[in-house]
């Protein structure tokens, strides 16, 4: 059907896509052609700009530089309507149905057939989406509500929905993240089938085995930049972690060596079916110890879960010797254990409050006399961390709203480190914030680290994760893969066992 | 037989037992519910000016949103109804429904454009306007009153008499009722209401045009309790600037009982309707079988939260089946 050299024009061409939001830039140059009859591959870490490149293609972005062009046409999409009616399809990891109303009413929606007086044609509906399901080979009742179908069906019907608009590219971000072995399978037959009629894929994956088994081309992205395509059959897993990852990580994140001290925290045998299983480890004081892995591993979970705020069911984890009860932070955070989530604007701060507010959150009741704050005191404590952190905030009043990213970050750190804690657990600390706040970020932790503090970092950037940790513990779909030490950790063994590609070794 | 067993498991057809219930029972203790000819008009003229109201509603809350202005919208109107008899003697009947419709629909685009530009919940914005437009009312009527004496005969007598012993008022809500319901059913702009109450998120993902779709939604509403604020004002012939208080509550009250979820995506202008007639039906029907003033009303709340409970237990039950056909393919 395919091959290597591609004769064929292009069905879609994005070069030079570049793309910021506010001080971030997520996309310097963002270049891909996608052939008609090839299957894709776009590959690339956490962060390499394949999101944004999507959602570019699908219209919910639109560039800020670079030339877009579908069909030999320039196009300009502001919006997903205009993208969908010239042609692209997009398919999400979480397919976007309405679950109140009908598998068929699903497909149709906003285009459905009408006879006079524009009554919707219910009959000629159902018969097309029969026909659909039958075209892809799969047995979905047009007539059920899309609510309770699993992930997997519910991406059929996005595929049926796509065939029906006639999409002539059509893009897969991660759409295996949440299926079985069977449903990939069929999503790749599919997928063939779709191809072989002449229209262009594009597939999104962590998976190199489903790449290589599926696709024909390879485009891999890193910092938001092209760095190459090639035919499948010319390059190998190798070769494609290898330009991933293919950075300078040594310079950008100075750690400073800490002296280790005894183990703090002592995590064994921690299992929650469905999210992590048998989970033992231990970090040290002045250690940092990086779990790494995919999006989705499920290293948030088991974070949660050690803090007390996600329930699992069995194991132990013992801090200083102590014994932390399940589900229940408030004495997680009396045994000295603190947690910065990842998503700091919902889960860590008070963004209409102030920045001494804030920094005070966490230890309101040791400020307090007689069930009272006085601003003063608040003051007083707020300054002293906000002074260390060195928060760019021009008086403690400042609402933490208008702070930018990086220094919001301090902000939810100096609240939690006030409580005067023997572990940290930081996750995704420096995520949206531009690239000197960053390198500001890990001086702190490191810093901390060397005051004998035991940090657990959170990290899906390799470069941090390589850069600050004394021990990676590598998460791959709920169990700790791999455990590798400071002098042994290179981006290529990491991002193997987060990837788990028994394809290389 | 696909039909029946559809109809069977409407959500509406429980409402429209228990209507006929109310209805069977009271009549069997005092007869003149039903069999009489006051009895007959009094049980669908009550419920028709809350019907139009309730249809509005249910409208706007298959998008996710809710109108708590309806009830200030028609007390408004129906003031405005009457200024417009007085101040422009002769002034044909019609125009003053159209005009009564034209600003109950701008009411309503307030609201919807409130609600689809500035991104605050409808229902802040709608209990903003609810006394906001109140407020209007009250300065511009102060303590006068419409009196029937002021308006025409042509139009009062509309407000009581009938057609084949059906009352007019009946007649314009089911009308209303009826193209609604083919509207919401067999239009794709309809259908699209159903998609943004039912993932709002995805309905901006598929393309659909989400806020102007809401804004013709409260606009609708709006309209829908304009034209009950003019029919108010012929039924009843007296206008103070109290006219329609509470009406909202009522509103909402029954499009959640006719089946509506109250978080959008699903429920008929049918089941609001039904839901309208039950809950002024329930409210004749309970001084008949001696029951007191104060537990009319808890009769009334105890509905409203039977049916929401009705909602979540069928909605649990329904997820479950779901889950099940699943693992058994």
């Amino acid at each position: 059907m395919s091959n290597s050299t591609q004769p064929s024009a292009p069905t879609l061409e994005l070069s030079r896509i570049a793309k910021t939001f506010g001080s971030v830039v997520a996309l310097t140059n963002g270049t891909l052609a996608l052939h008609p009859g090839s299957i894709h591959a776009l590959v690339g870490e956490n962060g390499a700009g394949k999101s944004t490149l999507v959602k570019i293609i699908a219209g919910l972005y639109q560039r800020d530089g670079g030339d877009f062009t579908l069909e030999g046409t320039t196009v300009d999409f502001t919006s997903t309507a205009q993208s969908k009616s010239a042609g692209t399809a997009v398919i999400y990891q979480e397919p976007t149905l309405f679950p109140d109303l009908s598998v068929t009413e699903n497909i149709f929606m906003g285009r459905q057939p009408v006879k006079s007086l524009g009554q919707i044609d219910r009959k000629k509906m159902h018969t097309e989406a029969l026909s659909l399901f039958e075209r892809l080979g799969v047995r979905i009742d047009p007539d059920r509500p899309t609510q309770g179908l699993s992930i997997a069906d519910q991406q059929i019907i996005e595929i049926a929905k796509a065939i029906s608009l006639d999409a002539k590219v059509l893009v897969m971000d991660e759409p295996t993240a949440a299926l079985s072995g069977v449903e990939v399978e069929r999503l790749f037959a599919v997928a063939r089938s779709l191809r072989d009629e002449g229209r262009a894929l594009l597939f999104i994956s962590h998976r190199f085995e489903e790449v290589f088994d599926l696709c024909d081309t390879v485009t891999i992205m890193r910092d938001g930049a092209y760095i190459s395509t090639s035919a499948i059959a010319d390059t190998s897993v190798d070769e494609i972690v290898r330009q991933m990852v293919g950075r300078d990580v040594a310079s950008l994140f100075p750690k400073i060596d800490a002296p280790i001290g005894d183990e703090v925290l002592v995590v064994s045998g921690l299992t929650e079916p469905g999210e992590f299983h048998d989970i033992s480890f231990s970090v040290r004081a002045g250690e940092i110890v990086a779990l790494a892995g995919l999006v989705g591993a499920g290293r948030s979970e088991i974070a949660r879960a050690i803090f007390g705020v996600d329930p699992y069911k069995s194991g132990t984890v013992t801090i200083n010797g102590t014994r932390i009860p399940k589900r229940n932070p408030a004495a997680a955070m009396n045994l000295g254990l603190a947690l910065v989530p990842e998503d700091r604007r919902r889960q860590g701060l008070v963004l209409e409050s102030s920045v001494a507010k804030n920094a005070t959150l966490a230890i309101r009741s040791t400020l307090a006399k007689f069930g009272f704050i006085t601003s003063s005191v608040e003051n007083a404590s707020a300054r002293t961390w906000a002074n260390k952190l060195e928060v760019k905030a021009s008086a403690l009043d400042t609402e933490v709203g208008t702070l930018s990213g990086g220094n919001q970050q301090k902000v939810v750190l100096a609240k939690w480190l006030a409580t005067n804690p023997s572990l940290l657990i930081v996750d995704e600390p420096t995520r949206g914030i531009d690239v000197g706040t960053k390198a500001e970020v890990h001086r702190l932790l490191s810093e901390l680290a060397v005051e004998g503090l035991a940090i657990i970092m959170i990290s899906s950037e390799l470069p941090e994760v390589l850069g600050m940790a004394d021990r990676v513990l590598v998460v791959h779909e709920g169990r700790i893969t791999a455990e590798i030490d400071r002098a042994d950790a290179t981006a290529e063994s990491v991002m193997f066992a987060a990837t788990h590609a028994e394809v290389a070794s | 037989m696909k039909m029946l067993s559809k109809l069977i498991k409407a959500r509406e057809t429980g409402i429209m037992i228990a209507l006929v219930l109310v209805v069977v029972v009271a009549t069997a203790r005092n007869p003149t519910f039903l069999f009489s000819p006051d009895g007959f008009r009094d049980l669908l003229l009550t419920p028709s000016i809350l019907l139009l109201l309730a249809v509005g509603q249910a409208i706007v809350i298959i998008t996710r949103s809710v109108d708590l202005s309806v009830g200030s919208v028609l007390g408004l109107t129906a003031y405005l109804t009457g200024r417009l008899f007085i101040d422009l003697p002769g002034i044909p009947i019609i125009a003053v429904f159209l005009i009564g419709i034209v600003f109950g629909g701008l009411l309503g685009l307030i609201n919807g454009a409130l609600v689809a530009f500035a991104k605050v919940p409808a229902l802040v914005i709608t209990l903003g306007t609810l006394y906001a437009y109140r407020g209007i009312n009250v300065l511009w009527t102060g303590s006068d009153r419409i009196n029937g004496s002021d308006l025409p005969s042509a139009f009062l007598s509309l407000g009581t008499s009938s057609l084949f012993g059906i009352p007019w008022l009946t007649i314009i809500a089911l009308v209303v009722l009826v193209a609604a319901g083919w509207f919401l059913r067999t239009q794709r702009a309809g259908r699209e209401l159903y998609a943004i109450g039912s993932d709002p998120e995805a309905a901006n993902l598929y393309g659909l045009k989400v806020t102007q779709r809401v804004l013709v939604a409260f606009i609708f509403s709006g309209a829908l309790a304009g034209l009950a604020g003019v029919l108010y004002a012929a039924r009843y012939g007296t206008v103070s600037s109290q006219a329609g208080v509470n009406l909202e509550l009522q509103a909402v009250g029954a499009a959640v009982i006719g089946g509506v979820a109250i978080f959008g995506g699903s429920g008929t202008v049918w089941g609001a309707a039904i839901g309208a007639f039950l809950l002024l039906t329930i409210n004749r029907a309970l001084p008949i079988l001696g029951v007191q003033d104060f537990w009319q009303r808890a009769v009334v709340g105890v509905l409203i939260i039977g049916a929401i409970v009705l909602d979540r237990v069928l909605a649990v039950r329904q997820s479950r089946k779901l889950l099940e056909m699943r693992d058994e393919s």
